[in-house]
């Protein structure tokens, strides 16, 4: 994996807007993703959370512009984004192992016709750095809900990403399965320089580990630190409830 | 050609493959059944059992509309009718609009009143009733150049395309942040089950073909743990099926396809036991 040098680089959105059928999705979001900071996006079902990340990762048109800067302002071309999705919806069905899955996404090799050492080496290597080995040779459809969590980090995560973007990733995985995939996180934040973007409704989590939150509702309520966040008014107005209640 | 049917006349010493019908119709399984084994496998996995059904009717519509226009190769009429149905459902499909199994239903019945309008005219119909069960008996060593070419050309895409169909089967969203583009891949995907589809119909049938194409796939899914497993398997047992079944039908003296198609159904029947014993 290559560790990003420059400790000031970030990924600067500036007012991102999105329309769908005459509807406005997002208006004018701006914000600033830094690399080696875990940035959470918070707010109601429906706030614009989901289409934010979908047009970050270039999947929606949108309006503005979205730019990956280093220290000094200037552009890096080619973002490198890693996606983690909230869950999957697929046929658990289906013949396919982890190691299929990882390689159809990392080598040109058709899977069908089998998985090439190289590859094969590149997925267990992925796997073992977020504690997933000996994953390779299950079926996907087997995986458990932190499992299959794992498996979509480590592929996340290869090749190295500038960004990395996680859907609301948490949801559905026990609390066992939830510390040992939040512990990798921060630990990839500190190694890996990483810029990290969470969406979260986990709001206990977002006060204890965020270094940035974002609160979205359409467009961007506050932002700032947990702190800051939580005992804005827009907070409140959100959620019902004070950002004091919600460490309770 | 001679050649291959002195070869074979000596590999199979049985007295159905002395004739060269049932040669040209081995070659034509050999050449077929692995072809809609390996696309059957990725139309499984993406539920298209269903619209793979849709396009086989279409054939009809196809034949049709080349009579109208006078074209006098219904194959290439139906090709290109069946592919631009097979995209215009992939399209309305993707809109996402509409709910995906109603918008085939629409299609299929469509084009079957409209090939049966035209073909039925003056009440010839019966003329046509052969595209209904297919016959693999009448493939000529023309036809079956057509099959390798559309063998080789499968054998292609499916070497550059599968492993974006698999991504895209698993999730499309996550597919598309890998940089795929799913829409595309779709899309060729339906025109590469609609040529095999079509090319297949005159020997197979307008009612068996897409048993052919998913019983195989659904089969060797019971079987298989792993993706290159699912191809072995589903390739393997159309092959089985349709060797066993040709040569099943000339001793009994009966339809070809309907006798490879209930061998494919048995094999499904087995894979499924061997499924739930395995649990």
């Amino acid at each position: 994996m290559h560790v990003h040098s420059c400790a000031l680089c970030h990924i600067d959105l500036d007012r991102i807007s999105v329309r769908r059928g005459g509807q406005v999705l997002l208006q004018d979001v701006s914000m600033h993703i830094h690399c080696g900071q875990l940035t959470v996006l918070i707010g109601q079902n429906g706030a614009g959370k989901t289409t934010l990340i979908r047009a970050l990762l270039g999947e929606l048109p949108h309006s503005g512009t979205i730019r990956h800067v280093d220290g000094r302002g200037l552009d890096i071309p080619h973002l490198r984004t890693g996606y983690v999705p909230q869950h999957l919806q697929f046929d658990r069905e289906m013949p396919l192992t982890v190691c299929d899955f990882m390689a159809a996404s990392l080598s040109r090799r058709p899977v069908w016709t089998g998985v090439g050492k190289k590859t094969r080496t590149l997925v267990n290597e992925a796997l073992a750095s977020v504690d997933a080995d000996g994953l390779a040779d299950l079926p996907l459809g087997r995986c458990s809900g932190g499992e299959l969590q794992r498996v979509l980090l480590a592929l996340a995560l290869t090749p190295a990403p500038d960004l990395l973007v996680l859907d609301e990733p948490v949801s559905g995985i026990d609390r066992n399965g939830l510390k040992m995939f939040l512990d990798t996180l921060l630990d990839l934040r500190r190694t890996h320089h990483m810029a990290i973007l969470l969406v979260s409704h986990d709001l206990r989590f977002v006060r204890e580990y965020a270094d940035h939150v974002v609160l979205l509702d359409k467009s961007v309520l506050a932002q700032g630190s947990a702190e800051s966040v939580f005992s804005s008014p827009e907070f409140t107005s959100v959620f019902g409830f004070s950002g004091e209640e919600a460490a309770e | 050609m001679n050649t291959i049917y002195s070869i074979l006349g000596t590999l199979l010493p049985f007295e159905a493959y002395q004739f060269n019908f049932m040669k040209n119709a081995f070659l034509a399984i050999l050449l077929l059944t692995p072809l809609l084994g390996l696309l059957g496998t990725m139309a499984v996995n993406h539920q298209m059992a269903f619209f793979s059904d849709a396009l086989g009717h279409s054939a009809l519509t196809g034949i049709g509309l080349g009579i109208i226009l006078g074209l006098r190769n219904d194959l290439v009429a139906m090709l290109i009718f069946g592919i631009i149905w097979a995209i215009l459902i992939c399209l309305i499909k993707q809109s996402g609009s509409t709910s995906t199994d109603t918008v085939i239903s629409v299609f299929s019945s469509t084009s079957v009143a409209a090939g049966l309008l035209i073909l039925a005219r003056g009440g010839k119909f019966a003329k046509y009733s052969s595209l209904l069960i297919g016959d693999i008996l009448a493939v000529t060593p023309d036809d079956l150049l057509w099959l390798l070419l559309a063998l080789i050309g499968t054998l292609i895409l499916w070497a550059l395309l599968y492993n974006s169909l698999l991504l895209t089967s698993v999730d499309s969203w996550l597919a598309r942040s890998r940089g795929v583009r799913t829409r595309l891949v779709e899309c060729i995907f339906v025109v590469m089950v609609a040529v095999a589809v079509m090319l297949s119909i005159r020997w197979v049938g307008v009612m068996l073909i897409n048993a052919l194409l998913i019983l195989p796939a659904a089969a060797g899914r019971n079987l298989a743990r792993s993706a290159r497993q699912h191809a072995a398997w589903s390739v393997g047992l159309a092959l089985l099926s349709g060797l066993v079944g040709l040569t099943l039908s000339y001793y009994w003296d009966t339809s070809a396809g309907a006798s490879i198609v209930l061998v494919s159904a048995l094999c499904f029947a087995i894979s499924f036991g061997v499924k739930k014993i395995r649990g």
